[in-house]
């Protein structure tokens, strides 16, 4: 009986004292995450600081401050303070914007991923199709401007296009880079399992090849951003490449940093938010998650 | 497998493979031939490069013969197939499904009913001992439990012959002698006919009905033993030792004949 009692306050220590080292583990962990917020946050606050600073001393009238930027992007987001054309309309330039990113970004990954598993994996199209890539791919996508221009006219479609180049190499090319390295045993395994044919791409090609093809899109979606400033450069009226170009031609360098702050604003986010599918899709894969 | 069948499950008649490296041409195999009795446990064992994992491929149908031929039952075999399962050393599971999702594999591709597939995969998972890891992916579990995650998704296949490539190669010593008195629990359960390569010749006197010796340039099978020992094997009887020196020499022989 005696033993019996020992035995269970012994657990009962241990259990707690595994639960206080659990305890500990996760307060070195909320720390550790506080440290990088804080590193990762402090060092742009310093540039800010410097920016203000250096404008401060130099007494510049180029380049605004931090705090007429603020002014800015307030008045961008909700009006009242220039009440002009800019004022409050930060949503439909925003929107504008995604559309045509998201627009061109999913054509790319609706061609690019499919083909690039094609391409992949059947020694014919690769061979038909791998000089002209190779060819095709070395162009930067500014230079279709003009061509893109003719095609589409001046306007939105452009734009798309030029995001649709963009993105579609690095789908394409990662797809078809991730089929390549899969571990020929795997298609051993799944064939002596009974899997062929069009079973073989929807089991095994593709989510094998998933933990690329999400470098792939992270690294075109990067893109999309970019070139979208480049494709409303060309005389669409909103979205924030425009806002971006009419802040230069009236002169207007507040606006200017307001839409490059917002353009890295949307980017930075809907990165994170890629990141976080991707992390979700691959967790079977430690290498893939951030 | 019914009764009817005839009692060899596997034959291979003249077998030889070459394989192109460069301008010139290796010869793995020269003419091998064997038969294979059905639920026999036949371990081979060789020299490295003598044509082992060639052989087992062939049988898998992941090579073509260059001459001769491989028949399970009388019916030649030209590719890969469920009635052959391979267990790799290096495990080759799926790494983005789950233990249950990689053992599932098979009979999903078979469009079995539902609860079948599920019946079938709970009583591989049980039978090798991963009930608590059923959800794990590959990149959690450690070798030995990998290995045997393979080895449930050929059995749950329904392959009525195993074919293993130096599966226990990879893992420490402690594992691997579970592993093995696992498989031998299997392999008599399940009565599948099993062809076990290694490198151990200690191992292949404890698991085989009959260890095939092969000799290299071109790989051949030099010599054929019959291991008559009751099971559980004591590993360090007197009779069990004997017959790990006469195949150890048979195996040395080749390799003192080849370094010549
Ligand atoms: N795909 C291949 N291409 C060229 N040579 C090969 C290939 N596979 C095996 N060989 C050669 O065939 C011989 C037998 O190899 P293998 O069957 O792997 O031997 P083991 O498994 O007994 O170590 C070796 O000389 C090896 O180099
Ligand atoms: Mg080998």
């Amino acid at each position: 009986m005696n033993d019996h009692a020992t035995t269970i306050s012994e657990r009962e220590e241990r259990s707690i004292a595994a639960a206080r080292s659990v305890n500990r583990r996760r307060n070195r962990q909320r720390l550790e995450k506080l440290r990088a917020f804080a590193l990762g946050a402090g060092f742009p606050i310093l540039l800010i600081l410097i920016w203000d600073r250096a404008v401060a001393i130099t007494g510049t009238r180029l380049i605004p401050s931090p705090y007429q930027v603020a002014v800015m992007m307030y008045d961008f987001s909700f009006g009242g303070v220039y009440d002009d054309a800019f004022s409050g309309t930060i949503l439909i330039h925003v929107w504008k914007s995604v559309q045509r990113v998201y627009g061109g970004f999913f054509l790319a990954a609706l061609i690019g991923i499919p083909l690039g598993l094609l391409i992949g994996r059947i020694k014919l199209l690769r061979q038909l199709l791998d000089p002209t890539i190779s060819l095709l791919r070395p162009i930067p996508v500014t230079a279709w401007l003009p061509l893109s221009m003719i095609f589409f006219g001046l306007g939105p479609n452009a734009a798309i296009f030029l995001v649709f180049l963009g993105a579609f190499y690095p789908i394409l090319l990662n797809t078809m880079f991730g089929v390549r390295s899969i571990d020929p045993r795997l298609f051993e395994a799944a064939s002596m399992l009974g899997c062929s044919g069009t079973g073989m791409f929807r089991q095994i090609v593709l989510p094998a090849s998933l933990p690329a093809i999400f470098s792939g899109l992270r690294i075109a979606h990067g893109f999309a951003w970019i070139l979208i400033v480049v494709g409303e450069m060309t005389g669409v009226p909103t979205g924030l490449g425009s806002v971006v170009m009419d802040g230069r031609t009236l002169s207007r360098t507040d606006l200017v940093i307001t839409g490059m702050i917002v353009i890295g604003a949307c980017g930075f986010i809907t990165d994170r938010i890629i990141v976080a599918i991707s992390n979700r899709l691959l967790s079977w894969s430690p290498q893939h998650r951030e | 497998m019914s009764n009817a069948d005839p009692p060899d499950i596997l034959t291979i008649r003249g077998v030889t493979k070459r394989f192109a490296v460069g301008d010139g041409e290796v010869e793995a195999l020269a003419p091998v031939d064997l038969t294979i009795p059905r639920s026999e446990f036949v371990c081979m064992i060789g020299a490295s490069g003598c044509g082992k994992s060639t052989l087992l491929r062939i049988i898998a149908g992941f090579e073509e013969p260059t001459t001769g031929e491989v028949s399970i039952y009388g019916k030649v075999v030209n590719g890969p197939g469920s009635d052959r399962g391979m267990v790799f050393q290096d495990y080759a599971l799926f790494p983005w499904m789950t233990v249950r999702q990689n053992i599932s594999f098979g009979p999903r591709q078979r469009q079995l009913p539902r609860e079948e597939i599920e019946r079938t995969t709970d009583e591989f998972i049980r039978m090798v001992g991963l009930e608590r890891f059923a959800d794990r992916y590959p990149n959690q579990l450690s070798g030995g439990m990998k290995q045997r995650v393979a080895i449930a998704r050929v059995l749950a296949n329904n392959a009525n012959i195993l074919l293993m490539d130096e599966p226990f190669g990879a893992l420490d010593a402690l594992t691997r002698e579970q592993l093995q008195h696992e498989l031998l629990q299997i392999w008599k359960r399940t009565g599948v006919t099993t062809i076990f390569v290694t490198h151990s010749v200690e191992e292949a006197v404890l698991l085989a009905d009959r260890v095939l010796v092969m000799s290299a340039g071109p790989g051949r099978i030099d010599s054929d033993f019959r291991i008559e020992l009751a099971r559980p094997r004591d590993v360090s009887s007197p009779e069990f030792n004997a017959l790990r020196r006469d195949i150890a020499r048979r195996l040395t022989s080749h390799l003192t004949l080849a370094r010549a």
